[in-house]
């Protein structure tokens, strides 16, 4: 039952064929039986099963929409009053939230049962999910191989069954490369749909929550639960509610899809092209035109990022002084001492790089060399997505140069880790919506993701796309061989 | 560009990490592999371009200065490393 869409799991919850305590403790012998993958820093059983026993109060009642019932996890950025929220840190190890972060608070509203938070990358800084105080996670399809990260718990979590849904952040593709590699749907909204209230932060003008499921249309349930304006967030947008699966059941005639030629060049493997050729011919069936489009100045990305995303890193980070709350060394002379050491014991080797370089680039004499170009390279990069939407109205591409690769093979590289994200962190500097499905395998057999990349508020159109394609194939109901 | 290692000692000063030597070897290794990369950057004429903070280009918002949250101190404080009389401790500061 656990492995039903989210639209089957709800008429079975309404039709009372099953309960959700029921449902609740088929994800939580999931998420047992396959404790290996390590997918999960905690699982929260009584709170879950309690919080199903809500859930089946209210379905008796016949009350709420359609995620009452419903297991989910939550990555462990967000904040949970009451129960550990790690942010895969040593510095937030024993750290239980005194407030619930906003998507929290919705989800926990709209009924879906929380049965835990999901193993990350160090706040939410990797891509490989290689870099958590509680250890790497592992893909499904392989386990010898990185799930992706930042957001690789809540990928491996849905991809491996354990939950049909499960929220993420993305700041530079957290949610759309774990995804792509694990053979999941992944959407990241427009930057201000979703709050980031109670988010840990780690560069607040990219951080993006959003959700995983096996569908599109499990996506669009979710995202219509989690988005909404937030006074809380200062950057919030301040738009009324949308239905996200508004637009699901649109035909695709006509539809233009912008294929950027810098994205199909050097550096794409030739069996995620392959895979990606396969996915733009069922496109064409369905009756979409492929034009191609380009955005110049995409090669800038990766630069820009690892300035912005370090700087405001840095800043967002030197809350963690061991005074507060979090990590504070044992032993220590004055409270400069104390501070040194316990942000060098609290932090992970990643997070200290990204400090550093992030201090650097803010420091004196050098922030109008990299922080202010870095600005003004983002703009131009937003400018060159506004004028290939123009001529288009989705635009496609890949999601990861390859498929995932074996545990250990970046790790001591962080340059070639940063590379993997060459497709993903454009759309975070522009502030778009993206989202990664399913779209074919490569030589391995290993999922290969297709990035959808729509214009600001494009989230309905975008998920209308990979709907219709899921309508047509079944990339999205493979399983691995775990499952 | 070249990090000597007084430019990584002063920016772990700055940004409050204690580092021994080998770490602060192994760190500057990998943060020259990583400016070399952010350098490519530089080379890119921006002259006249707005620098971009947010998608939207929106200025924040500001509220009204009235009280909107209730005092929870003992809850703030209970994960804090180490508090009396509901202040937070710290070493002192001041002889």
């Amino acid at each position: 039952m656990i492995d039903s869409s989210l639209t089957e799991l709800a008429a079975a919850l309404a039709g009372r064929q099953i309960s959700s305590v029921e449902l609740t403790r088929q994800a939580l012998a999931r998420i047992a039986a396959q404790k290996d993958l390590n997918a999960f820093i905690t699982v929260d059983e009584a709170g879950a099963l309690k919080a199903a026993q809500s859930a089946d109060e209210r379905l008796a009642r016949s009350e709420g929409g359609p995620l009452v019932g419903i297991p989910l996890a939550h990555k462990d950025v967000f904040c949970t009053e009451g129960l550990a929220t790690t942010c895969g840190s040593r510095m937030l190890a024993n750290f239980v939230s005194p407030y619930d972060a906003q998507v929290v608070s919705l989800l926990r509203a709209a009924g879906a049962v929380c049965v835990g938070k999901t193993n990350m990358d160090e706040f939410a800084m990797g891509s490989s999910n290689e870099n958590s105080y509680f250890g790497p996670v592992k893909n499904p399809w392989d386990p010898g191989r990185i799930p992706g990260g930042s957001s690789g718990g809540s990928a491996v979590a849905v991809a491996a069954g354990m939950v049909p849904i499960a929220t993420g952040t993305d700041t530079g593709g957290s949610i759309r490369q774990p995804a792509s590699l694990c053979g999941v749907t992944g959407i990241k909204p427009t930057y201000g749909v979703v709050s980031r209230y109670g988010m840990v932060a780690y560069a607040s003008s990219l951080d993006q929550g959003g959700a995983f499921a096996r569908s599109a249309q499990d996506c669009a349930l979710l995202l219509s639960a989690m988005a909404g304006f937030d006074p809380r967030d200062s950057t919030s947008l301040d738009r009324a509610a949308e239905d996200y699966s508004r637009d699901l059941d649109q035909p695709l005639t006509g539809l233009r899809i912008g294929l950027p030629k810098e994205f199909f060049a050097e550096g794409l493997a030739t069996d995620v092209r392959a895979a990606l050729d396969g996915a733009l011919a069922e496109y064409r069936r369905l009756g979409a035109t492929l034009i191609e489009v380009s955005l110049p100045n995409a090669r800038l990305a990766i630069p820009a990022y690892y300035v912005i995303a370090p700087a405001e890193a840095s800043s967002n980070l030197s809350r963690f002084d061991g005074v507060r709350y979090g990590h504070r060394a044992a032993e220590y002379g004055d409270l400069q001492d104390m501070y040194r050491r316990s942000r060098a014991e609290g932090f992970g080797a990643e997070v200290k790089r990204r400090i550093l370089i992030g201090t650097y680039v803010l420091s004196h004499g050098y922030y109008d060399a990299y922080y202010i170009q870095a600005q003004k390279l983002r703009r131009l990069i937003a400018q060159d997505f506004a004028a290939a939407l123009n001529e288009c109205d989705v635009i496609a591409g890949p999601v990861s140069p390859t498929t995932a690769w074996r545990i250990g093979e970046k790790s001591d590289d962080p340059v070639q880790m940063y590379l993997s994200d060459i497709y993903t962190i454009a759309v975070n500097l522009a502030g778009l919506p993206g989202l990664s499905l399913p779209a074919g395998a490569g030589a391995d057999g290993l999922p290969v993701g297709l990035q959808l990349i729509g214009n600001y508020f494009a989230e309905a159109r975008l998920l209308n796309v990979a709907h219709q394609f899921q309508l047509a194939t079944d990339w999205h109901r493979r399983r691995p061989p775990v499952v | 560009m070249s990090l000597t290692p007084e430019v990584v000692r002063h920016v772990a000063k700055l940004a409050h990490i204690a580092m021994d030597a080998d770490e602060e070897k192994a760190t500057r290794d990998k943060l020259e592999g990583i400016f070399a990369l952010i350098e490519a950057m530089q080379a890119v004429d921006t002259t006249g371009v707005e620098p971009m903070s947010h998608p939207q280009d929106i200025a924040q918002r500001l509220r009204p200065d009235v009280v909107s949250e209730p005092d929870r101190r003992d809850a703030y404080q209970s994960v804090a490393p180490q508090t009396a009389d509901g202040l937070y401790l710290v070493p002192r500061v001041i002889e």
